[in-house]
């Protein structure tokens, strides 16, 4: 019976009220939501993995394991933390904990694992604005060779090549092994601060800001994808790429190897097991139909790889045919320097006609000029993935092509935002759990907490500029980023569908969705998921530790250079390798542990307890 | 720095014919093979240099490329020869004048066993990824301390409107219910409007 005005005030004054006793935050529409998602889970490694995995596993053949691998594994995997995520509104800690107090291991080891990860990951990220901020110069840098003296190249260039020189020497300064860690490089320290601090801008008031920013950081790789399509394909060379990318080789279905590395490439690339999917969703609106929403980003994640395959291989297949027609170039002018020829008489066309000639006119004369065979598909082969690809193989492929500054800046932009969209799920993956255990003072805003978790990120990633990091760096990404992620994930369903119940999560699914999840969710989740992710564990942990732990640095001085010099690594260092890897792991069983003993003192407690009856008031008057 | 280099090449005629037919026994005068299969350039440079005319050009030993050995006399004393170190470093050193004397390039105008000079990259005061860097931070820079400013407006802002909300009870009549204090309206003439609006529906 209160007149408008009055009731319009109260209102405010309640919402005050529960804002401040802190309402959780939420997105600002479910597009937001959809394109952050989609950019934590579409990263660098669609880009920089998948064309490479497509490759060497006899390309379109690979699409086979990889999209069954999807349907049983990603996307069951995918529904499921979304849906658990969005129903118990919590981070990863706080789910894992309200479903089994024993459980909670499983949220810590997500949030150790984001943490590591998110170490390492923005470190990639400085390393491409260091491209990006030498992009604006003409020529490129990594085009030639720097001037000693007046009259040679420096050697270590001459004897590689410019891109490598330039990625190994003036980028990372890299040491001859990973015991010499060399110096702080200061270029690479200002890469990283400037770095941070764009990951700051974007993360400092949580989803508020990240969800905003996700407009551009998830769709723009998309623009530079299809603008570089639409170059690629009118290259020369492109079609070859394509061809070799493409050609099923059905045979190399057979090698099981084929179908882990399809298995892991999908979970690695959905960024599954890193809490930040959870916190994402729990940050929802309880009805919200997680089912569409995971199929969409599931399906948009896999159609990306495939999308970005093409153009990456039509570039990789142009650098090919020019490396091809350089090495042709270059044996055409040796001999007709020899023979005393006219120019232009020997070309590209007429070369092997004219080899075979002179040849049998003058073998010797021949053999004394050492030509190089000219393979094409010695080139086509030459496939890298990761950093390799990004940063030697295409930048030199951009500056074979007309107007290089310009396909390098975009190249290097669409690579910081895929990396940057990625950053923001491994970083919500810690912060979301520390908010909800309130381990985060409420005296501190949200902006300066952000703030002091990106200074700390940043210090520790100090060990990524020393002369040393690259080698640091992929133990990170080989130990931290693999088995771990593997056994979180095993343990998340096996939570859910054993210890939380299906049953129970289906009631969970109908009252936020309206539907019931249909039998192959069912039966995935019972089923099929935990055991192929069991398989893929185990043989991923039996290959990795077949292996033998070495690794490929870059020494000058070594005899065989510019090949890699091949290392084991030192003792120390396999302990870390191995600390990396368990410490994760390690936390679920512990955990689980001290509930355990804390629940057994209770017990022991109680049953020691004396009887309502007995006062122990007079104990000491008798 | 270098004296000016006399060229004695084998099809000259600087010196006098009978050496000429020495040097070059089946020597072919003809003036239209000359200019067919040199570049004018060429042509010019060395009639230029030692002004004698195009039947004084002998052709001997035709390859299909144009190459020729030459040395370099002294100017002083035309019988000794500058050194083959001396020469080598001259050309190294003017090797661009030269090419575009003959408008050749380090590919079609080879020097046996002197190296191409190679072209010293210019270099700029400040690096210019430097100024990129600047740039880039400074953007990010001034959007991190805008963010700051705006959230601690916007907390001083609704900080304001719950001590506004407080201090407006204190000034005005307040009632006080349920633990939620709001004003009360009061019009002009001190009746309270908080149950003007229910008057007509309210009936007995």
């Amino acid at each position: 019976m209160s007149a408008k005005g009055t009731e319009v005030k109260a209102d405010t004054a309640n919402v005050e009220v529960s804002k401040s006793t802190g309402e959780r935050p939420k997105w600002d529409n479910k597009i937001q939501y959809l394109l952050t998602c989609i950019g934590f889970a579409v990263g660098l490694g669609n880009v920089w993995r998948f064309p490479y995995l497509c490759q060497i596993y006899g390309g379109g053949a690979f699409l086979i394991p990889y999209l069954i691998a999807l349907v049983f594994e990603g996307l069951p995997l995918l529904y499921l933390e979304l849906a658990i995520g969005q129903r118990l509104r919590m981070g990863s800690i706080g789910v894992w904990n309200s479903i089994s107090p024993y459980l909670g291991g499983v949220g810590m080891a997500s949030m150790v694992v984001s943490f590591l990860v998110g170490m390492f990951y923005n470190t990639i990220l400085a390393w491409v604005l260091w491209y990006f901020f030498h992009s604006f110069q003409n020529p490129l840098p990594w085009r030639s060779c720097p001037v000693f003296n007046l009259t040679e190249y420096v050697r270590e260039c001459e004897l590689s090549s410019p891109v490598n020189y330039f990625w190994y020497r003036e980028t990372l300064n890299i040491t001859p092994n990973i015991e010499t860690s060399g110096s702080l490089q200061w270029w690479l320290v200002i890469c990283l601060a400037t770095a941070w601090c764009i990951v700051y801008v974007c993360f400092i008031r949580g989803i508020e800001t990240i969800g905003k920013a996700a407009y551009i950081t998830a769709t723009f790789p998309y623009l530079v994808l299809t603008i570089f399509l639409v170059r690629a394909l009118t290259l020369p060379g492109a079609m070859t790429g394509l061809k070799y990318l493409f050609t099923p080789q059905w045979e190399i279905l057979k090698n099981p190897r084929v179908w882990l590395d399809a298995a892991t490439q999908i979970f690695f690339s959905l960024s599954l097991a890193f809490g930040g999917l959870i916190a994402f969703s729990s940050y929802n609106p309880q009805k919200n139909n997680c089912e569409q929403d995971a199929i969409i980003v599931g399906c948009i994640n896999s159609a990306t790889s495939i999308y970005a395959s093409i153009p990456i291989f039509a570039i990789l297949g142009f650098k090919a045919n020019s490396n091809y027609e350089d090495c042709l170039n270059n044996n055409i002018l040796s001999l007709t320097n020899a023979f005393n020829m006219g120019d232009q008489n020997i070309t590209i066309e007429n070369y092997e006609t004219w080899l075979t000639y002179l040849n049998t006119s003058d073998p010797t004369k021949v053999a004394n000029l050492h030509l190089k065979v000219c393979d094409l598909q010695t080139f086509l082969d030459q496939s890298a993935s990761g950093t390799g690809l990004a940063f030697i193989v295409f930048t030199e492929a951009v500056i074979k092509m007309p107007g290089s500054q310009v396909w390098s800046v975009l190249f290097f932009i669409m690579l910081f935002t895929l990396g940057l969209s990625s950053m923001f799920g491994n970083l919500e993956g810690v912060l979301t759990p520390l908010l909800d255990l309130k381990l985060v003072p409420t005296c501190i805003p949200k902006e300066i907490f952000t703030g002091f978790m990106c200074l700390v990120y940043f210090i520790f990633s100090f060990i990524f500029a020393l002369g040393s990091g690259n080698y640091w760096l992929e133990i990170f990404n080989s130990y931290v980023g693999s088995v771990p992620l593997l056994v979180i994930a095993f343990f998340e369903i096996t939570a859910v569908s054993y210890v939380y119940g299906i049953n129970r999560f289906s009631d969970d699914i109908e009252w936020m969705t309206g539907r019931r999840p249909n039998i192959f969710w069912q039966a995935n989740w019972r089923v099929i998921s935990p055991l192929m992710l069991l398989v893929v564990l185990l043989a991923y942990v039996v290959i990795q530790a077949m292996q033998e732990l070495t690794y490929s640095a870059w020494n000058p001085n070594y005899v065989d250079f510019p090949m890699y010099e091949v290392l084991p690594y030192p003792g120390w260092v396999c302990a870390i390798c191995v600390l990396l890897s368990t410490v994760p792991c390690i936390l679920i069983p512990l955990v689980a542990l001290y509930r355990f003993v804390h629940f057994l003192k209770k017990r022991v407690e109680r049953l020691r307890a004396p009887s309502f009856y007995e006062n122990e008031g007079y104990v000491s008057d008798m | 720095m270098f004296p000016r280099l006399h060229f004695a090449v084998c099809f000259t005629a600087v010196l006098g014919p009978t050496l000429v037919h020495t040097l070059c026994p089946e020597a072919v005068n003809s003036s239209s093979l000359i200019q067919s299969l040199f570049p004018g350039a060429l042509l010019n440079a060395i009639m230029h240099i030692f002004s004698f005319r195009v039947s004084d050009v002998l052709v001997c030993n035709e390859t299909q490329r144009v190459s020729f050995w030459f040395v370099v006399t002294d100017p002083e004393n035309t019988s000794e020869l500058i050194s083959g170190k001396d020469v080598e470093r001259a050309v190294r050193i003017s090797r661009n004048r030269i090419n575009n004397a003959f408008l050749l390039t380090d590919e079609t105008l080879e020097f046996l066993n002197i190296p191409p000079t190679l072209a010293v990259p210019a270099e700029s005061g400040t690096p210019p990824w430097l100024i990129v860097f600047g740039v880039v931070i400074g953007v990010v820079g001034v959007g991190i301390i805008a963010l700051l400013i705006s959230s601690f407006i916007q907390k001083r802002r609704k900080k304001g409107v719950t001590e506004g909300e407080e201090e407006d009870c204190e000034e005005e009549a307040c009632d006080k219910g349920n633990g939620v204090s709001h004003p009360v309206e009061e019009g002009a003439d001190g009746v309270n409007r908080g149950f003007v609006g229910d008057i007509p529906f309210t009936k007995l």
